[in-house]
């Protein structure tokens, strides 16, 4: 591909300049800071190189939150250029179409995908009494897959330009003849290496849950977030294989002139439709089956009951993800696949409504006869429940299909997956980063900023979608960057905007009580933080933040709600009589380097420039080798060494209860 | 449910023809089972929380509840009964609006429509009337009207929603849908699905009129507008807006898009239109409005050397 300079840096635009200015700046302060603090080794030694499951997973929070900001900022824009008809803020229509574009696809891939894997990461393995996931090298590999892959998608914006072909990408549009230039190669490169990542993430977590579970911990005694991961991981190694062939089959057609989705030599532009949503439709039960669990944790924890229906719930998940494979086709039902075919998959779509259905109702009856406290996790949980629905039953109208060739395209249709993604997958990580910070953290994050957060958050939300349901049934589609007066879309989409600003301000809140809490929270002193209410295994480690092994003693399970059967027996899961030697995993710079390279070759294959792609193919092999022929067993902590640290700990809350 | 259904004038709730009116009736019926849902599980969580809320002199705690057969064999049937019955009628829609709807005059034969679609407008034929507009769209009233859709680059979405729900046009196949407009009227019809950047006023106009002074309008063009040439045709496979425009003869003499994906491409080689990174410095400033000369004659192809050869027109590329 020859570029000119200008071509490369991108030009023009002042939203992108400014863009391009506090990147630089951005970089040139964290380098200045990690400098002047002395802690490039400390960055790397605690951070880069861990396998400790806890740090990846608060990585993969950090970075999600990020990509939340990038995300939230397209948003921002893409309402303030329809809150009025003709509104000259974006200019012409590419800009937005880009924004679009990234919006959908960064808080896909980027946001909900990886923060749940982050929440994961962080309870899972301790919720079974386990010391760390499986494969730990594995572990931190997807990390950094994931990271690289998200910084190659986000500097096309700067470089080389933005995709704009929508985050679904449908062929041909997204084809060399009808979007030229290097941005869909962004999203074609950046989605493959954060998907190798993803995949690994499942296939480690299906071996960590079936294989590492504590003594007693038997499948049907398992915690519901512990349920929901192992099914997602199952979902994720169903589905990510298809996205990857078809990624590549698309990197061919446009690097390589192959015709497998083009226009010309009889290529077949439906199939990429067809593989698209055959990953995309589970890709949905993948973000929000885990927001599933952790809601079930949180109602169980505040409720302080046990789950209704426990089994009846693991069945409902199970049915979900099955029933996930079998309902692509609902994606575009306007194909014209004929009436037989739309018949079948309407029925399986609405029968997703079923086991939702189930869930929702033994959520409810766990509150019944509970003892409910307002925490901040569970407003959120709470606020999920009647919001989800809304979006659950607009669902089962999108589900019909002869109601559907209305809908589709339609801002009701992004209202629709709006109220499933924010009131499920997001309340979700708000709900499950509040409720695991102190478990991350060893402290609680302010509980009056975040019910502020809380109600701003999900009002504005409201304010912003609700109205978008009208808006289709007024037949305004979606992906338009204008419209006009006489179309008489104005006063919806003003009100939709003004909800916009308002989950901005909610996200300033969180931010700033991140701040406020590291200044000024007490900091917690025991396992169980919340107020004794603790019922999964997480909450029985002998400190807030648990020890880098986790358990000195693995627990031994005797029946659901492990932690509050034991507090119901009266024992006490640190009490230790002989320490043991814990044997854990060792460090590892070697991922991180490989996922350099693969970013160094995604990036020469963007641009077509074949040095540059063979230089990161080379050295992603060159790792690759090294791993493979480095002897690392891990290193053995200490009978000794564990028994100080307990010591230690429990010095600390005497210490600290004294 | 009045308020939905009257207040707001929603398109789609407010159809003029037996297609759209088939949808808004099974639309209704959803929305109204719908909010029933949503109500009760309003109220159920509403009561729950108010009634278990952690207080003084707190009453009914019971923590080892985990579940009631009965119950979650309750919870399991609503949904699978509200499915079936929601079932019925979306299954009997489908297939009814494949089928030529009902009309209320004695010409019940469907007017046959080519709805084509190019980046970024609408090419409509008529091939027994053997007439061809672009960008507007005259049928008859009270006539059902059978769209055979295709693209000739990206997939679109042919829709008017007053009388009816979209469909997909996709180069290199074609898709049927039936409309039929039940009164006289002007509607908005539409691109609905995405196809880049000139995809927001990928609009046209459906004008539906009485059957005489459509079959006049017919006579008309067939005498008075230009001829469609492959020259005029190649033009509009340039990305762009353009005006509305009326022809005699259609283009399906030479393309039917539906099964030769690859014509546009052609098409652009012979204009001189090359595809072009939007960030490239000489890249035009938003989509170029073309300006279609309609004295152009035949092209040269490799079958047929015409000497014919259009002019080439600057105002035609992305210079």
């Amino acid at each position: 591909m020859n570029l000119d300079w200008d071509e490369f840096i991108v030009t023009g635009e002042p939203f992108i300049h400014a863009g391009q200015i506090s990147i630089l700046l951005t970089t040139l302060g964290i380098i200045f800071v990690l400098t002047y603090f002395k802690k490039w080794k400390w960055l790397w030694k605690e951070w880069v190189t861990s396998v400790d499951h806890r740090k990846i997973g608060i990585m993969y929070i950090i970075a999600s939150v990020l990509m939340l900001i990038r995300a939230g900022v397209d948003a921002m824009m893409m309402r303030t250029q329809l809150a009025v008809p003709e509104m000259p803020f974006l200019g012409e229509a590419q800009h937005y179409n880009e924004i679009f574009t990234t919006h959908g696809t960064i808080m896909i891939i980027f946001v909900a995908t990886p923060f749940l894997i982050g929440l994961m990461n962080v309870a899972t393995p301790l919720q079974i009494g386990a010391r760390d996931v499986a494969f730990p090298f594995l572990n931190n590999l997807s990390f950094w897959t994931f990271f690289w892959g998200a910084m190659l998608f986000n500097i096309s914006f700067v470089i080389g330009g933005a995709p704009d072909a929508g985050w679904s990408a449908y062929m041909p549009l997204a084809s060399n003849d009808l979007s030229p230039g290097p941005g869909q190669n962004f999203y074609l490169l950046g989605l493959q290496i954060t998907g190798i990542g993803t995949l690994a993430t499942g296939i480690n977590f299906v071996v960590t849950i079936l294989k590492m579970r504590a003594k007693g911990m038997t499948l049907m005694r398992m915690p519901m977030f512990t349920w929901t991961t192992l099914i997602t991981s199952l979902i994720i190694i169903g589905a990510f294989p298809i996205l990857t062939v078809a990624l590549a089959m698309q990197t061919f057609d446009r690097l390589w002139d192959t015709a497998f989705f083009t226009l010309q030599d009889g290529g077949m532009p439906m199939m990429w439709v067809n593989l698209f949503w055959l990953w995309g439709h589970p890709e949905v039960y993948i973000v929000i089956l885990p927001a599933f669990g952790i809601f079930s944790e949180i109602i169980t924890t505040f409720a302080r009951k046990r789950l209704f229906g426990y089994t009846s719930m693991v069945f409902a998940i199970a049915a979900i993800s099955g029933l996930s494979f079998l309902v692509w086709v609902h994606h575009f039902f306007t194909m014209g696949a004929g009436p037989m075919v739309n018949s079948f998959f309407s029925i399986s779509t609405m029968a997703i409504a079923i086991p939702t259905g189930v869930k929702i109702f033994n959520w409810l009856a766990t509150l019944h006869r509970g003892r409910i406290q307002f925490s901040v996790p569970m407003v959120w949980a709470l606020g999920f429940i009647p919001n989800f629905t809304i979006g659950g039953v607009t669902g089962v109208m999108l589900a019909m299909a002869a109601a559907d060739y209305q809908y589709h395209n339609t801002y009701f249709l992004v209202s629709h997956f709006h109220y499933v993604l924010i009131a499920g997958t997001i309340f979700a990580c708000f709900a499950g980063t509040i409720y695991w910070w102190p478990k991350m953290f060893g402290l609680k994050l302010n509980a009056r900023l975040g019910h502020w957060m809380f109600w701003l958050f999900m009002i504005g939300f409201n304010v912003c979608f609700f109205p978008q349901y009208f808006l289709g049934l007024d037949g305004m589609p979606r992906r338009i960057y204008t419209y006009f007066p006489e179309d008489g879309w104005f006063g919806l989409n003003f009100i939709s905007t003004v909800g916009a600003f308002m989950m901005g301000i909610a996200f300033v809140i969180f931010v700033y009580n991140i701040y406020y809490s590291y200044r000024y929270q007490p900091r917690e002193t025991t396992g169980d933080p919340w107020g004794g209410r603790g019922r999964t295994l997480e909450w029985a480690t002998s400190s807030a933040v648990p020890p880098h092994y986790n358990f000195a003693k693995i627990p031994e399970v005797k029946g659901q709600d492990a932690f509050w059967q034991m507090k119901q027996d009266g024992i006490d899961p640190n009490e230790i009589v002989e320490y043991q030697d814990i044997h854990m995993p060792n460090n590892t710079g070697n991922p991180f380097i490989m996922c350099v390279f693969m970013f160094i070759g995604g990036f020469g294959l963007v641009f077509h420039w074949w040095p540059i792609a063979i230089i990161g193919a080379i050295g992603i092999f060159i790792c690759m080798i090294q791993r493979s022929f480095s002897r690392d067993n891990g290193h053995i902590v200490s009978a000794e060494e564990v028994r100080k640290e307990e010591e230690g700990i429990r010095e600390g809350q005497a210490h600290e209860n004294g | 449910m009045m308020i939905i259904t009257s207040g707001c004038g929603m398109t789609v709730l407010d159809p003029e023809g037996t297609v759209g009116e088939q949808q808004r009736d099974l639309i209704i019926l959803s929305i109204t089972f719908m909010l029933i849902i949503v109500l009760v599980v309003l109220i159920l969580l509403t009561y729950f929380l108010v009634k278990y809320r952690e207080r003084d002199g707190h009453r009914g705690y019971d923590p080892n509840i985990d579940g009631s057969v009965k119950l979650e064999v309750i919870w399991t049937a609503i949904p699978i009964a509200i499915v079936t019955v929601l079932s019925i009628p979306t299954v009997y829609t489908i297939f009814n609006i494949e089928e030529v709807p009902e009309a209320s005059t004695e010409n019940e034969e469907p007017l046959v429509v080519h709805a084509t679609s190019s980046n970024w407008m609408w090419i409509f034929s008529y091939p027994e009337e053997d007439i061809e507009t672009i960008n507007y769209l005259n049928i008859p009233v009270d006539r059902p009207v059978l769209f055979k859709l295709t693209s000739a680059d990206s997939m679109a979405s042919f829709w008017v929603p007053q009388l009816g729900g979209q469909r997909y046009n996709m180069a290199g196949m074609e898709t049927e849908l039936y409309l039929q407009a039940g009164t006289e009227g002007t509607y908005y019809g539409r691109n609905a699905n995405y196809t880049g950047e000139g995809f927001a006023e990928m609009r046209f106009d459906v004008n539906a009129i009485e059957e005489s002074a459509f079959n006049e309008w017919v006579a008309d063009v067939q005498e008075d507008a230009p001829e469609l040439t492959q020259g005029i045709y190649d033009q509009f496979m340039v990305p762009g807006h353009v005006d509305e425009y009326t022809f005699s003869g259609t283009h399906l003499e030479w393309v039917d898009h539906a099964i030769d994906a690859e014509y546009a491409m052609e098409a652009w080689e012979r204009e001189g239109y090359e595809p072009m990174n939007p960030h490239a410095s000489d890249a035009p400033d938003g989509v170029p409005r073309l300006d279609i000369d309609v004295e152009a004659g035949s092209v040269e192809t490799e079958d047929t050397q015409n000497e014919e050869t259009p002019q080439e027109q600057d105002s035609h590329h992305h210079h």
